[in-house]
């Protein structure tokens, strides 16, 4: 049941247990027990939800910023990835395969509240080689979630 | 003027469903669980290949039977999931649809006067098929007590001198029973024992909730005598590509190939092209859709228990056949009813033959959210009828 109740409440973290249960075909209290153990093993790391923030009146800003970085002896990328997810306005960090090491998420309210991070703190970081910032114009699709108007069911009535 | 048109067409009773999905589409506050098409998309990356062969070109005829490689898929298909081999260039013929295979296969194997036995509650289109093919068809009451299950002993009684093909609807649509190993092994028996030739409608085999499908063409002695016909419009939530199959003796593949060629030529060139797709990587797609409709069926089944409706426990398919003979009303009185006081259109049990009588279909190829709502208004329904009741 461990698979299907993850890859349910990925979608629908606010889905009850009664339903739950319902749904997955066992008892409410298997539910509860499988969730805490996901929990306590650190499979399950929050609950979260999916906000379209352009359609807000609050306003931000995201960029994705590739960072090439000089790997330190016995620490690898952990160390400086550390001093970059420490901010909290990195919203992720992945260590990446390919032409760039490190790729940080970062939110902020303004283009320049954004570029004064990557001048201020993130470049001059002794192990930072360069940076590349790319700001998001427009999420079409985030988390698996398509950020367009649900169309109608337009399934026409057919016989047989 | 002469009358223009043929008894035997003007004598098929049209479509019970028909008249009142007329109803339901006036309507537009109501909700339908009356629709018997899945409600997802086909996966991408399929209708993705369907576009790549039109920018190809690919715009031409197909042989009759079909692509080779698409008949070569299903072969692997059938090894695959069936543990059947076939021929490709003899045993398979690509068709429009599952029901054009039905179509085809019973205008292939009947002599006038012939008999076809259709168990019911089952799809509509058998016995218009039967009768145009010329065949005399001959019901088979399935009961809830077997859990529309069909039993040899029904079976049994129905073959006459005159039998000539059984068609095995399962998983079915409209109640949702399945036929299991132990099931298909005692009507083998008798269909070996008296001769006759199956054709085993298939097309909703990927959507079982219990054990795998099991078809009856696999089991010893009954490949030889059957047809079976499945296609992509449920599994892979193909409908509207028109794209079904049929696989089976050469003889009878061969027949049902020269009709098809005459009448329809070949299959959908780009359906065909996105199907070869379907069968190579869509396994995961069909998993996905699968494990969900399971959800569905399992909050149906709770929700039935929990507001005391009888309904037994159906496998297959995305039906549910709820016994609705508590509220002393006939099928069709209650699904209009329920139309009316309620606005939720359900199938009453006698579109799909008498024995349908004191049931209705639900169909859950509808979101969990829209279940809930349908659901919410179906318990209030059942609450005023009881209290009507006294």
């Amino acid at each position: 049941m461990r698979e299907e109740l993850l890859a349910v409440i990925e979608k629908n973290s606010r889905i009850d247990l009664k339903e739950l249960a319902v749904i997955l075909g066992v008892q409410e209290i298997d539910v509860v027990n499988e969730l805490q153990a996901l929990e306590d093993e650190g499979v399950i790391c929050g609950y979260h939800t999916l906000v379209n923030w352009e359609k807000t009146s609050l306003d931000k800003v995201t960029a994705l910023i590739e960072v090439r970085v000089t790997p330190q002896r016995g620490q690898g990328f952990d160390n400086v990835a550390e001093r970059i997810y420490r901010y909290p306005e990195v919203r992720s960090v992945y260590l990446i395969s390919g032409g760039f090491d490190l790729m940080v998420i970062l939110e902020g309210k303004t283009l320049r509240e954004v570029s004064s991070f990557v001048s201020d703190k993130l470049a001059p970081l002794e192990q930072v080689l360069s940076t590349a910032t790319h700001f998001i114009l427009k999420k079409y699709k985030d988390h698996g979630t398509i950020f367009l108007q649900k169309p109608e069911d337009e399934r026409e009535m057919i016989t047989p | 003027m002469r009358n223009p048109l043929a008894d035997k067409v003007v004598e098929i009773k049209p479509s019970g469903i028909r008249k009142f999905f007329d109803i339901v589409s006036e309507m537009k506050d109501a909700i339908s669980l009356g629709v018997g098409e899945p409600d997802f998309d086909t996966p991408w990356h399929i209708r993705d290949e369907g576009i790549y062969s039109l920018e190809r070109g690919r715009t031409f005829y197909t042989s009759n039977a079909g692509l080779k490689e698409l008949r070569q898929e299903i072969c692997a298909y059938m090894k695959r999931k069936n543990h059947i081999e076939y021929d490709w260039a003899k045993e398979v013929l690509i068709t429009v649809g599952g029901s054009e295979a039905i179509d085809m296969g019973l205008r292939a194997m009947i002599n006038p006067g012939e008999e076809v036995l259709i168990p019911q509650p089952s799809y509509v289109s058998y016995e218009p098929c039967a009768i145009l093919a010329g065949a005399k068809p001959v019901i088979i009451d399935l009961k809830a007590e077997n859990e529309f299950r069909l039993t040899a002993q029904e079976l049994e009684d129905a073959i006459t001198d005159k039998t000539k093909v059984l068609i095995l609807p399962f998983p079915n649509n409209p109640t949702g029973a399945i036929m299991e190993r132990e099931d298909l092994e005692a009507i083998a028996e008798v269909i070996l024992k008296h001769d006759i030739f199956v054709m085993s409608d298939e097309i909703y085999a990927e959507l079982s909730y219990k054990e795998k499908h099991v078809s009856i063409a696999s089991l010893p002695g009954m490949q030889e005598r059957t047809v079976l016909i499945n296609g992509f419009s449920k599994a892979y939530a193909m409908t509207g590509w028109r794209l079904g199959y049929a696989c089976g003796p050469a003889d009878i593949i061969g027949q049902m190939t020269k009709i098809h060629q005459f009448a329809i030529m070949c299959a959908p060139t780009t359906s065909q092209y996105a199907a070869v797709e379907a069968l190579k990587n869509g396994d995961p797609d069909i998993e996905e859709m699968r494990v969900a409709y399971n959800q569905r069926r399992r909050y149906l089944m709770n929700a039935f228990r929990e507001m005391g409706l009888e309904c037994f426990e159906p496998y297959g398919a995305f039906y549910v056949f709820p016994y609705i003979g508590e509220f002393g009303m006939t099928s069709e009185e209650f699904a209009q009813r329920f139309l009316e006081e309620e606005r939720v259109a359900v199938v009453p049990g006698t579109a799909f033959g008498n024995s349908g009588e004191g049931f209705v279909r639900i169909s859950y190829a509808y979101s969990l959210e829209n279940l809930k709502v349908a659901i919410g208004r179906l318990e209030r329904f059942v609450n005023k009828l009881r209290a009507q009741k006294g």
